[in-house]
């Protein structure tokens, strides 16, 4: 069937921000499938909040609206832009969740627009629990069993159907609490008593626990047609239990026979068509027990998911894109394999190596969360790394993690007691653990035992660890020997502990002996048929496929897996650079690991390196390719930390010097830059061990800022009021040393903090934007909301802080992009930060200026000049746009929503709007914040924040709102005249605020607290706030800025405008 | 450390490690895309004569097990992985793959960049070679005996895999929780399957189907054959280059249109054949299971196991036949049909084992041919 030519116009929702369980993937998804739709001549709009976005560029879609991905502001789309279809399938569950509550509403029936890719019905189907377990039922297929009791009788006559183990849930508890497993049958009716005490409603589900079964998953697609393949069978490497976006797992299946695979197959091909998902790709998970192969079905996404974007990279079939065209009437038949172009899409991809995918975590950054891997995802992003070997491809996707791996880490101290409860009880440390038993000679029955990881995996992996045994043992042997251990996938760096030596002995022994990598093609068809696609990643075998072109051409080094601090905005940089670099004829190479990414798909960049982002990896390809540029400021904190050691081996780096970055980045060399430009920041000073750190304190008076020297995102950043506070943090929460130094800067008490960024060729310096920061400095600028243009700074001080930026960007010599955060208190600039490259700005200030900051800075850095460009004025508009970030609290119980120095949000979103407030309005929206328009408002503010709170509290009872306060605060609003209800604290009688807020009585809270007392203190009121979901303020500015955006949302409703015509607006 | 090669005949040399047995073996080079079901390729008797390579690096996760076999043997002369693994991982295992090559004293070669090798023989086609892991190999002296290796062009393969004598069969189709399974339903046809080197599957699909079957040797004349008096005929796969059987096209002429005839794979060839269509040999032909065919009828795509190195040549089409099915990836004839002769075939393998189950359908077909 050819393309439908009955519709003209398609609306495309995206996914929002980056949040655990829905990251970039859906960027790359969404901007698969806007190419696609263009590529066959429709008109494209798209709905997005999230401004990192590939898929949210001015010239992707056709019309691209920035705005919340909420029911009423999709609905204005649709009756501004009259699409005649909405793709929902490529946006992840909140485009699903935002098309069914549209759907339900009518909205698309009163203005006539069909749902393409999957209809409702499917979606619910596949969505509701029930009515998935009755279609599952009617096809044969069976899902786990499940009864609900009322009470011992009814749980007893439940347990024969469902059979122990039995998982226990008591029903409408808060975050499913009060789960329990039982294994016996004393144990069942225990957990049954406490399961029906804890309920409200004396209601428990009991279900067949599955867990320690094997875990697969298959992604399946169908066209008009019904033709459906399967793109990619998925192993899970952790059994079932753990969710699968925290599993490692493995492409394709590895302990299936093949007629148990095809029981899945068909049974796959059975749910798909039953669903009735007409058109697209499905995710499948299934659970097979180990002892007997029988098979139950978990769930299906009916819509490109995750694991569809990591099949996409495992495989080189781009499923998003397909599905797109799939959605418009093609029939798998019609469209050909981008990477064979002989052959067309309808087959089942055939891998010829292993892929393995390792999630990557973020517990560190949140103490308090219990690290323990369960049903709900908490991982942040993950590397996907290919080898001829799971072995190989093992190894390599530890060192692409980035966690300081690379191997199997030893664990000496740990006793053989503490390694078994470590294995029994799934968390994001368990991995080496698993390594140090085998190496201490644990058997892999044991070891499986403890783990129901299958024993085919635990195998290569003692296989692993046994090697490293030899080397120990033996050396590293001849050459052939040596060839034999990089075939095993080890890195040079763990051979070199092994055996003794350094990573650069190893690299010259390999050089000279000719071990070098050789470059294969992922193709879809294991050789089958030609590869005209450069998607190569390596391996050590005979033949090279990587034929290296002689154009001109520049690396660009990507960003690795997403984690807190460093995410989808340095692929943004980084796809933008190759665009850049593509306009000015370079052949454009791209390394990455992370397979969620823009950046690696295929037809990104022209040549694709899927590779861990280390000095060895990256060596490798530059020693193959001999680029006569290397771009590392795009890709955040990883490439930069390489570049002085490639820089040493030779590499071209262009742009910015690694020496100038190390300039802005040291302190000693920082202070004396600034003294030397007459420029000011905060008194600071480093400190080795607790006496220096004290001695600074003293000097510069508390409180003070603390972090160690070389972090990204804050890592470890803490704000510390006296010295016992300074003494608890030098023991506990760092390891000072002379080579790991503590930096101390004087806290600057309410100074509003400005964020720049800008573009510079050497000579000329061109500013981006300038952001003010809503949060007070102390906030990390990563977790702080901003407003571009700045909103309370007078343009004297705007203009003195853009005359800085270009003096600091000339005297580092800047080529490329430069971020500079600025702190601004009693009308005084201080200087807190330099960083000559990308940073996760450069986006938002993109979308806003509607000038591709990092496509120019690629091009300044491969030799352009911004007079050449066109580029040498600050672009001037009229709009404003907010930045927001996007937290992961409600995933980790027990930890503080209270912001501060060190980062913790996962995403950001952006509004866009003609006044500051309704901008601010749109970023709390699209960031899950609903603002009220009515009702009673919670403060209690520290006293400092006491006059603020009064004007927050007089305009918000203006607008109608009721005050709630605490004794302090009340007495504050009822001096300024204003009527308040006093609420007790927590612990000091009855009602508290948290009674209140639990009882739904709440609206908002406002928040503010200053020391650590105030903080424990008030804890309970912000945790209540979050799982209730009322909006809370733990800032006075956050507040105000708040306040501003209900006052805009009260005075007219949201309106809406494409990113498009902002930008007309810019130049008329 | 012990070594193995791969000689290739235009000289071109593997150096490995062993697999399976020690030893010399010699055939033609394929390569085979599944990514599972090595048991069952490894027993399928159309392997006959040639060494197969395994594109999908990690072989022998799961073991091998007493089900999962096409035949009462490995018929491949060799094989060929990236890396085997030492142990099996699955509930249904009974011994390591190396285990099982050794008892079948079956020579292989791991180790190898096996990827390096599929694209040789993309190139130059599948070429004969021979696999040694003996100690003190000559390799010089084998690059002059490999030249002598014969490939499979013109050689009757089917006289080494075919019964000795006629047999029935009764099992039906696997299933998970009872294995093979006999149906419950009676029989409805009476079945003649000529065995070409027949895949077990078959036989169970059309049992399943409602086939009273007995199987017979490639041999066994027209007459013999409907002295059976079959409802229908089923002409089976089998190894080799079909125009060197001509006595196999010379029977089923004898049977074109006095009973319903169903060909799969060899036997798809041998019935062109004898319609008087030309084989020839692709140049690496397709073994694997991702194959996408499309039923021209239909216009519907099925993904399908196929393995056959010599296709039918769709410019000698006879009047009154038909192609009903084509490869998508090459275009090459994938089944015809003759409504007025009542007979039909496919050169790919709706049985699967291993593969996709999507053409399943065809034997329905068969069955409904012979009702009507």
């Amino acid at each position: 069937m050819p393309k439908r030519t009955d519709i003209k116009k398609i609306l495309v929702i995206g996914a929002g921000p980056i949040v655990i369980g829905q990251a970039c993937e859906f960027d790359y998804s969404g901007t698969q499938a806007v190419k696609a739709l263009k590529e066959e001549g429709y008109e494209v709009c798209l709905v997005n909040s999230n401004p990192a976005t590939i898929m949210t560029d001015p010239d992707m879609a056709d019309r691209t609206y920035i705005e919340p991905i909420t029911p009423s502001a999709v609905e204005k789309i649709i009756e501004r832009e009259k699409p005649d279809a909405v793709l929902p399938t490529v946006g992840g569950q909140t485009a699903l969740n935002v098309t069914v509550a549209l759907a339900e509403a009518g909205v698309f029936e009163k203005h006539g627009v069909e749902l393409i890719g999957a209809k409702l019905d499917a979606i619910k189907k596949a969505e509701d629990r029930d009515l998935f377990k009755k279609a599952m039922a009617s096809i044969g297929l069976k899902t786990p069993e499940s009864r609900l009791a009322h009470n011992m009788e009814e749980a007893l006559d439940a347990l024969d159907i469902v059979g122990l183990p039995a998982i226990i849930r008591p029903a409408f508890t808060l975050g499913g609490a009060g789960g329990s497993f039982a294994a016996s049958e004393a144990e069942y009716e225990e957990s049954v008593r406490t399961g029906l005490a804890m309920s409200p409603v004396s209601q428990v589900l009991i279900e067949r626990s599955i867990a320690g079964w094997k875990e697969f998953e298959l992604e399946v697609m169908r066209d008009m047609k019904d033709n459906v393949v399967i793109v990619c069978s998925i192993e899970n490497f952790d059994p079932l239990g753990i969710h699968t976006g925290d599993s490692i797992t493995v492409a394709p299946a590895q302990t299936l026979t093949d007629r148990e695979y095809q029981i899945m197959r068909d049974a796959a091909i059975a749910i798909i068509r039953e669903i009735g998902v007409d058109t697209g790709g499905s995710n499948i998970q299934f659970a097979v027990n180990p002892e007997n192969g029988e098979l139950v079905i978990i769930e299906m996404n009916p819509r490109v998911s995750r694991s569809s974007a990591l099949a996409s990279k495992a495989t080189g079939f781009p499923i998003a894109k397909i599905a797109a065209k799939l959605a418009v009437g093609y029939s798998l038949d019609e469209i050909p394999n981008d990477i064979t172009r002989m052959t067309p899409a309808s087959f089942e991809p055939t891998i010829d190596y292993c892929v393995v995918k390792i999630p990557r975590f973020a517990f560190e950054k949140f103490p308090k969360a219990e690290d323990v891997l369960g049903a709900q995802m908490k991982s942040v992003g993950e590397v996907m790394s290919i080898g001829r070997t799971f072995k190989e491809s093992l190894q390599k996707a530890i060192r692409s993690l980035e966690t300081g791996y690379f191997g199997f880490k030893n664990k000496d101290s740990a006793t053989n007691e503490q390694i078994e409860k470590v294995l029994k009880v799934p968390s994001s440390k368990r991995f080496p653990y698993l390594g140090e038993a085998l190496r201490r000679g644990w058997t892999i029955e044991r070891v499986h035992q403890a783990t129901k990881i299958d024993a085919w995996f635990l195998h290569n992996m003692k296989q692993i660890i046994d090697t490293e045994m030899e080397v120990i043992n033996e050396g590293l042997g001849d050459d052939d020997r040596l060839r034999e251990l990089k075939e095993l996938g080890f890195s040079d760096r763990r051979l070199a502990k092994l055996a003794g030596v350094t990573e650069k002995d190893i690299r010259a022994r390999r050089l000279k002996a000719g071990v070098v990598p050789v470059y294969k093609r992922v193709d879809t068809c294991a050789g089958e048929f030609e590869a005209y696609t450069p998607y190569l990643y390596s391996t050590y075998e005979e033949e090279c496929e990587a034929d290296v072109s002689d154009k001109k051409k520049i690396i660009i080094l990507g960003g690795g897996p997403n984690r807190i601090g460093q995410g989808i905005e340095f692929d943004y940089c980084c796809v933008h650079g190759v665009m850049g670099l593509k306009k000015d004829g370079y052949e454009t190479i791209m390394v990455n690991c992370n397979p969620e990414t823009v950046s690696t798909d295929y037809d990104t960049s022209d040549r694709l390196y899927f590779e861990p982002l280390t000095f060895e990896d990256v060596m490798s390809i530059i020693d193959r390719e001999k680029p006569d540029g290397i771009i590392v400021q795009f890709g955040g904190q990883t490439p930069l930390n390489l570049a002085k050691a490639l820089k040493e081996a030779g590499a071209p780096i262009i742009g910015t010097s690694p020496e100038a970055i190390d300039r802005a980045e040291d302190r000693e060399s920082f202070k004396a830059m600034l003294e030397k430009l007459d420029l000011k920041q905060p008194p600071n000073g480093i400190a080795t061990n607790t006496v220096e750190a004290l001695a600074i304190a003293k000097e510069i008076s508390y409180p003070v800022v603390v972090r160690p020297s070389y972090v990204l995102g804050g890592r470890a950043m803490e704000i510390v009021y006296d010295d016992d506070a300074l003494k608890f943090y030098m023991a506990n929460a760092v390891q000072a040393s002379p080579d790991k130094p503590i930096l101390i800067d004087k806290f600057l008490n309410s100074a509003i903090e400005l964020d720049v960024d800008a573009v510079s060729d050497g000579k000329t310096v061109v500013i981006g934007g300038v952001m003010e920061h809503i949060e007070e400095a102390g906030v990390h600028s990563g977790d702080s909301a901003c407003s571009l243009p700045p909103r309370s700074v007078s343009v004297e001080l705007v203009e003195e802080v853009k005359r800085q930026t270009k003096m600091l960007a000339v005297e580092l010599e800047t080529v490329g992009l430069i971020n500079i955060q600025f702190a601004i208190q009693d009308n005084e600039i201080f200087i807190l930060e330099v960083n000559p490259r990308a940073s996760r700005t450069v986006p938002f200030v993109s979308k806003t200026i509607g000038k591709p900051l990092a496509q120019i800075a690629a091009r300044v850095m491969a030799g352009k000049t911004l007079a050449e460009l066109g580029f040498t004025e600050e672009i001037k508009f009229s709009h404003v746009a907010v930045k927001e970030a996007v937290f992961p609290f409600i995933k980790f119980p027990n930890v503080d929503t209270i912001l501060g120095p060190e980062m913790k949000s996962t995403g950001e979103v952006m509004g866009l709007a003609r006044s500051f407030g309704m901008s601010f309005a749109k970023a709390s929206s699209a960031a899950g914040v609903e603002l009220p328009l009515f009702g009673a408002v919670f403060v209690s503010v520290t006293d400092s924040d006491k006059k603020m709170a009064v004007t927050a509290g007089r305009r918000l009872a203006d607008m109608g709102f009721s005050l709630l306060a605490t004794s302090g605060t009340a007495a504050a609003l009822k001096g300024a005249g204003l009527a308040v209800e006093v609420l007790a604290k927590v612990g000091e009688g009855t009602p508290t605020c948290v009674d209140r807020l639990a009882d739904g009585d709440i609206v908002m809270v406002i928040n503010t607290t200053f020391g650590k007392k105030s903080i424990q203190d008030s804890y309970t009121i912000r945790r209540t706030a979050l799982t209730m979901n009322v909006p809370y303020q733990t800032t006075v500015e956050g507040a105000l800025a708040s306040v501003t955006a209900i006052e805009a949302l009260v005075k007219g409703g949201m309106d809406i405008m494409a990113l498009q015509e902002y930008f007309t607006m810019v130049k008329s | 450390m012990k070594k193995a090669y791969l000689v290739m005949s235009d000289g071109r040399v593997f150096t490995g490690k062993p697999l399976g047995a020690v030893g010399e073996t010699s055939g033609e080079v394929v390569f085979n895309t599944s990514m599972m079901g090595y048991q069952e390729i490894l027993t399928d008797p159309s392997y006959e004569g040639q060494i197969i390579t395994m594109t999908y690096p990690l072989i022998g996760n799961y073991g091998v097990n007493d089900e999962d076999v096409e035949s009462c043997d490995i018929f491949a002369a060799g094989f060929i992985v990236k890396e085997e693994s030492a142990i099996a991982s699955n509930w249904r295992k009974t011994k390591t793959l190396g285990d099982y090559l050794r008892e079948h004293d079956v020579v292989g070669i791991q180790g190898i960049d096996t990827r390096a090798l599929t694209r040789h023989i993309r190139e130059k086609g599948a070429l004969p070679a021979i696999i040694i892991s003996l100690p003190d190999a000559d390799i010089d002296e084998l690059k002059a005996r490999v030249t002598k290796v014969a490939g499979t062009d013109g050689i009757d393969l089917v006289s080494k895999v075919t019964c000795d004598g006629a047999y029935s069969w009764d099992d039906g189709l696997w299933d998970i929780e009872q294995g093979f399974t006999k149906p419950d339903s009676e029989s409805k046809y009476k079945v003649v399957a000529i065995d070409y080197g027949v895949k077990r599957n078959i036989l169970r699909h059309l049992v399943n189907a409602g086939c009273d079957l007995t199987v017979v040797p490639a041999s066994m004349t027209a007459d013999e054959i409907l002295k059976k008096q079959p409802d229908g005929i089923f002409l089976s796969n089998g190894p080799g280059d079909p125009s060197a059987v001509p006595y196999a096209a010379e029977t089923v002429k004898e049977l074109i249109g006095k009973k319903p005839l169903f060909g799969i794979c060899f036997g798809h060839q041998t019935l062109c054949r004898a319609l008087g269509m030309d084989t020839y040999k692709l140049k690496f032909g397709h073994h694997g299971g991702n194959q996408p065919v499309m039923d021209l009828l239909t216009r519907k795509v099925e993904i399908t196991a196929q393995n056959h190195n010599y296709a039918v040549d769709d410019k000698s089409l006879p009047d009154g036949v038909e192609v009903t099915h084509i490869n998508l990836n090459d275009k090459t004839v994938e089944g015809i049909k003759s409504d007025k002769l009542k007979v039909f075939s496919v050169q790919y393998h709706p049985e699967a084992s291993p593969g996709p189950n999507d053409a399943q359908y065809l034997f329905k077909r068969f069955t409904d041919l012979m009702e009507g």
